[in-house]
């Protein structure tokens, strides 16, 4: 039993009282364990649509990363002359500006793939914080249960009872909207539910035959937990992180189009769609394809998460 | 039973005193009030006045006391913006912001179930993929993308809907529509799931071969089961409300709290900020103590169960 429980740990045990669902398991079937599957199956599980949609992810990232090389025009050059210009493909737009300009005369495409950046980064680093802090948590609710447990749970349900978004405003409205107080709001939206996740996880696995056989032979706890409880919970945490990420974007998004985001020049997608409200009427692309964008993003996080949920773990395809 | 509502009251009264001292805490670490809330230009004078005024020169026990004594009898504080009390400006836009979201809860269930409901029942037909894909993007939508696109075609192409205000029904369709998409898209996919699961229970099996038609087994025997997870989402949903009204209201120029708090926000006014976070913390424990309640009765063996394994 130890010697499986070090090489696989996430197929011992599948016996089917575990399968039950807990009482108040507010985030569905997440909690449940990966099941065995070969290596390499995954690969084929890949609809096209997903392809795409990860493609679209991957071409944003690189957007992000190389916005210097790949944007054509300086994304904060104004051009009064040449302002809410049309794109390419409407009557009197022009390839130099393949995506219009805005009401500043800025080309449009320049101006979302550099807001990439600014979007990304906030909500991948965000989340990673998020998961690493929620995961700390959730591990030593879990594994110490008890006084600690309890207060943790009590935090957890305060902090969700709290409206995220007037809390997230207020606080850059205090420290203002600096990368880092941004990702530090994206890190703290979404804690409480791994924690939840995390904890829930944790104590199933402390109750394995093969975890109580590493702690029946003296295993320290500090690497029962990293050793053998931690990798059975990475699967659902790495899922649970994806839909998170959805979140995190669109909360991005969303204090950006309340001017509560990266400051203007600096371009940011919410930013964008907010200043494009002005001219719906007129010029309707410099609102439209940032919120395009917005969107497209979001939904390729969430099919990827959906992926990989359905690979991870089988069990929860529905 | 009565034991389990007492003990879930409690803690619904616990969570609630952890956030309003959050708030306390929070709202002292930012710094004195009295400069945040008076600007860098306020005079010596001024600020020690106002120090004096608040109770902000007692020890921070003696205000911490007097701070929970204020907000258990209703008093918030007066607006830094025109003085009149907090809870009045609140009270004022509660309505609007009440009857939007209502609107929106009834929009997605009215929407929102019956097309998961069909979707699950004709699983894998065109229909089933095109309202698993509307879900999709309305579940990753923005809101105010979705407000802003509407406005797009329904005010500026066509003309049929008004794009801001409050008072005729046509001006609620729109940012009623758009507070909704989320919850709608949400409740969509989970009815389609929940259904799915349920009727591959021994139970929905033994109804179908008694003779019942499908219809007869969906409506009596499987949505009851497939409810409890739609009335946990409702009870998510509350504490997202007040930021998607926040942003749907600024779009749509509804006059509720939402719009409130982005203003109180950007004017620090910190007494109107505070009551709102508080109202709807205490709105989220109350609802979630009600979904806790609803799923006493709905399952008894949850009632059963001790209240640390609740949380798993």
């Amino acid at each position: 039993m130890i010697g499986n429980a070090t090489s696989r740990p996430a197929v011992a045990g599948t016996s089917s009282g575990r399968r039950s669902q807990p009482a108040g398991n507010r985030l569905g079937g997440l909690a449940q364990e990966p099941r065995e599957r070969s290596r390499w199956q995954w690969t084929a599980t890949i609809s096209p649509l997903v392809w795409s949609f990860l493609f679209v992810l991957a071409s944003f990232v690189v957007a992000a990363i190389f916005a210097d090389l790949i944007a054509p025009h300086d994304p904060t050059q104004n051009n009064l002359i040449g302002r809410l210009q049309p794109p390419a493909f409407v009557n009197g737009g022009s390839a130099d500006h393949l995506l219009g300009t805005d009401q500043l005369g800025r080309d449009l495409l320049s101006r979302i793939i550099h807001g990439a950046r600014v979007s990304l980064a906030i909500a991948f680093l965000g989340t990673l914080f998020g998961a690493a802090l929620g995961a700390v948590c959730g591990l030593t609710s879990g594994f110490l249960r008890g006084r600690v447990d309890e207060a943790m749970m009590l935090l957890v349900d305060a902090y969700v009872a709290l409206p995220f978004l007037i809390i997230a405003l207020s606080v850059v409205a205090m420290l203002g909207s600096s990368m880092r107080v941004l990702t530090l709001l994206a890190a703290l939206a979404g804690w409480a539910s791994y924690t939840r996740v995390t904890r829930g996880l944790t104590i199933r696995a402390r109750e394995e035959q093969y975890v109580l056989a590493a702690r029946s032979v003296g295993v320290s706890p500090l690497r029962l937990i990293f050793r053998h409880v931690l990798p059975n919970v990475f699967a659902p945490l790495i899922v649970l992180t994806t839909f998170e990420l959805t979140g995190i974007i669109l909360l991005e998004a969303s204090l950006s189009f309340l001017g509560f985001g990266i400051q203007p020049p600096t371009p940011a997608w919410g930013l964008m769609v907010s200043e494009g409200r002005e001219y719906l009427h007129s010029a309707w692309w410099v609102g439209v394809f940032p919120g395009v964008v917005i969107m497209l993003v979001a939904i390729s996080v969430s099919l990827t998460g959906d992926w990989l949920r359905d690979v991870l773990d089988p069990t929860l395809r529905s | 039973m009565t034991r389990f509502i007492v003990g879930r009251a409690v803690r619904g009264l616990v969570t609630l005193w952890i956030v309003v001292s959050a708030v306390f805490v929070v709202l002292r670490l930012s710094g004195d009030p009295a400069r945040a809330m008076l600007g860098p230009e306020a005079t010596p004078e001024a600020i020690e006045a106002f120090r004096t005024r608040h109770g902000l020169d007692e020890p921070i026990p003696v205000q911490y006391v007097e701070y929970l004594g204020n907000i258990a009898r209703g008093d918030f504080g007066d607006s830094l913006k025109g003085g009149r009390p907090a809870l009045e400006l609140f009270l004022a836009r509660v309505g609007a912001t009440l009857e939007l979201g209502a609107a929106a809860v009834l929009i997605a269930l009215a929407i929102g179930i019956p097309a998961g409901v069909l979707a699950a029942v004709k699983r894998g037909s065109l229909w089933d993929r095109l309202a698993m894909g509307g879900a999709f993007i309305g579940q990753s939508a923005p809101n105010f993308f979705v407000g802003i696109m509407l406005i797009l075609i329904f005010s500026l192409q066509v003309n049929l809907l008004p794009s801001s205000g409050r008072g005729e029904p046509s001006q609620l369709v729109m940012p009623a529509f758009t507070l909704a998409t989320g919850l709608l898209a949400t409740l969509a996919r989970m009815s389609r799931s929940a259904l799915l699961e349920v009727i591959s229970n021994d139970y929905v099996r033994t109804a179908r071969a008694k003779g019942l038609s499908d219809r007869d087994v969906i409506v009596t025997h499987t949505l009851r089961n497939a409810a409890i997870p739609v009335v946990t989402l409702l009870g998510l949903w509350a504490s997202a409300l007040i930021g998607g009204a926040a942003i749907t209201e600024t779009v749509f120029a509804w006059p509720g709290v939402g719009r409130l708090a982005v203003a109180a926000v950007a004017d620090r006014d910190y007494p109107v900020i505070q009551l709102i976070v508080i109202v709807v913390a205490a709105s989220v424990v109350a609802v979630n103590l009600l979904v806790d309640i609803a799923y006493g009765l709905l399952d008894p063996r949850i009632s059963t169960a001790s209240s640390g394994e609740h949380h798993q």
